[in-house]
């Protein structure tokens, strides 16, 4: 689901722009205001969606799931940690509110020092995790929750 | 130098009926070219189209005296001291520029209407004002300008790049501001104080007569905009916009359980975000 922004609420402080790992967060000259300049080369990582301040990003659902006209909004709330998600359907009636973190831990409390993570082992090469998931960066030898740390497992389907 | 009306001293060379009337024709020029960028982007029918979407979604109608309170907190926050800016530096700017410029619009209309001629001298304070307001205005447009300008800290933009018609706006205001103050200061030096006159004039120009390009008409939206965001908020409408959860009411994590999966049945205050470092990869 590609992002997009909506352009009477962005500011124009570039975080966007900023923090695009794909670098297609662009400010237009002329309205100042920033624009996803290539929605096909969107990872749909939503790193834009979480650090933009003015709420101003949202994306497109897939016609997959939600047919043309739908709307999905996005809110964050950063003081309670929690992204929410609203998708409405053309016809107003098929309407959902889903609900994630943004993070689990309070802003700036772990910030990964990676020139200081030992070199991977054997073991963790041959996994299938990637190298800086929490296990390998070692946050929840900290104090970090994780599904594991919470002695749950990830269950099949979708929670909502 | 600062306490006397620049205005009176050039009625020697420039006619006070003329000054009044580009004062007039500047006035005009802003009206005319706010309507033609209103119809051009069709802002205000965006606007009632969206109010009217609004007011279908909500799920309470609002009494004009709640309308009221809210259009009277919309003026006491975002228009009278753009409470809406999270950034500070960006806020001091902006409330420097915007009311440097009211109070160098307001008192060169007495200077020029009431004042005209050195005969009927302004009170000290009039031209004090008109001096300290093209001051604020200028210093913060220029801290705008060199270190919180919209994006060119973000797309690798030189202060010194100029980006046409997005620049307009402030690029008029500073160069009014700053040949207002140039002019004044060197009244005594014949071809100095006139070049200055010349382009205060100029960019004074540019800058009301190009409010159809520029953002200028900013100043009329923004306060529209800001009252609408507050209705919708109130009226329960909320422009499709997720409710706000709070994640320790047990309710909430009955309906969404991964959210006490990863958050712990007592999510803790994250802080707020937006005051943690600021995302910067160039
Ligand atoms: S979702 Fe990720 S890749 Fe797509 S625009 Fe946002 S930051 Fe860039
Ligand atoms: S982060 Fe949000 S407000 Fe800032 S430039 Fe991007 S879309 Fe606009």
């Amino acid at each position: 689901m590609p992002t997009f922004v909506y352009m009477t609420r962005c500011d124009g402080c570039g975080y966007c722009v900023d923090i695009c790992p794909s670098d297609i967060m662009h400010i237009d000259k002329v309205t100042r205001r920033a624009y996803n300049i290539e929605p096909n080369m969107c990872w749909e990582c939503y790193s834009c969606v979480k650090a933009c301040p003015m709420d101003a990003i949202d994306v497109r659902g897939y016609a997959e799931f939600a047919p043309l006209g739908h709307s999905v909004r996005v809110r964050r709330d950063e003081e309670k940690g929690v992204i929410a998600w609203r998708i409405k359907f053309r016809n107003g009636e098929k309407d959902m509110e889903l609900l994630a973190p943004i993070t689990t831990k309070p802003w700036g409390k772990h910030i990964p020092q990676l020139a200081d993570v030992p070199a991977p082992s054997q073991a963790m090469r041959d996994s299938q995790l990637l190298f800086n998931e929490p296990k390998y960066i070692r946050l929840d030898e900290g104090d970090l929750h994780t599904l594991a740390s919470n002695g749950l497992v990830m269950k099949e389907g979708v929670y909502y | 130098m600062i306490d006397s009306n620049p205005f009176a001293e050039l009625a020697a060379f420039i006619s006070p009926t003329a000054m009044q009337a580009y004062v007039v024709l500047m006035v005009v020029l802003v009206a005319v070219g706010t309507i033609l960028d209103m119809l051009h982007k069709k802002s205000g029918q965006y606007f009632f189209e969206n109010a009217r979407r609004a007011k279908r979604n909500a799920t309470r109608t609002l009494s004009s005296g709640e309308k009221g309170a809210l259009a009277l907190k919309t003026l006491g926050k975002e228009v009278l001291t753009s409470g809406e800016f999270n950034n500070p530096k960006r806020r001091i700017s902006h409330l420097l520029t915007m009311y440097g410029f009211i109070i160098f619009v307001v008192t060169t209309a007495i200077l020029i209407f009431a004042y005209p001629t050195p005969d009927d001298p302004a009170p000290t304070v009039v031209p004090l004002l008109w001096h300290l307001g093209a001051a604020m205005l200028a210093f913060g447009g220029y801290w705008f300008w060199f270190s919180i300008r919209v994006d060119v800290a973000s797309e690798g933009v030189k202060w010194y790049q100029l980006n046409g018609r997005g620049d307009l706006f402030i690029v008029g205001l500073l160069g009014m501001a700053t040949f207002a103050l140039l002019w004044s200061f060197t009244r005594d030096v014949d071809t100095l104080g006139t070049l200055f006159f010349v382009l205060f004039v100029a960019f004074s120009t540019l800058l009301f007569g190009s409010v159809y390009w520029s953002k200028f008409a900013h100043m009329f939206f923004k306060p529209a905009a800001a009252f609408q965001k507050r209705v919708i908020k109130a009226d329960g409408s909320r422009e499709n916009m997720p409710a706000v959860y709070d994640p320790s009411d047990p309710d909430v994590q009955a309906r969404f359980p991964d959210v006490p999966a990863y958050m712990g049945p007592n999510p803790p205050n994250m802080g707020l975000g937006i005051k943690r470092e600021a995302p910067s990869h160039f």
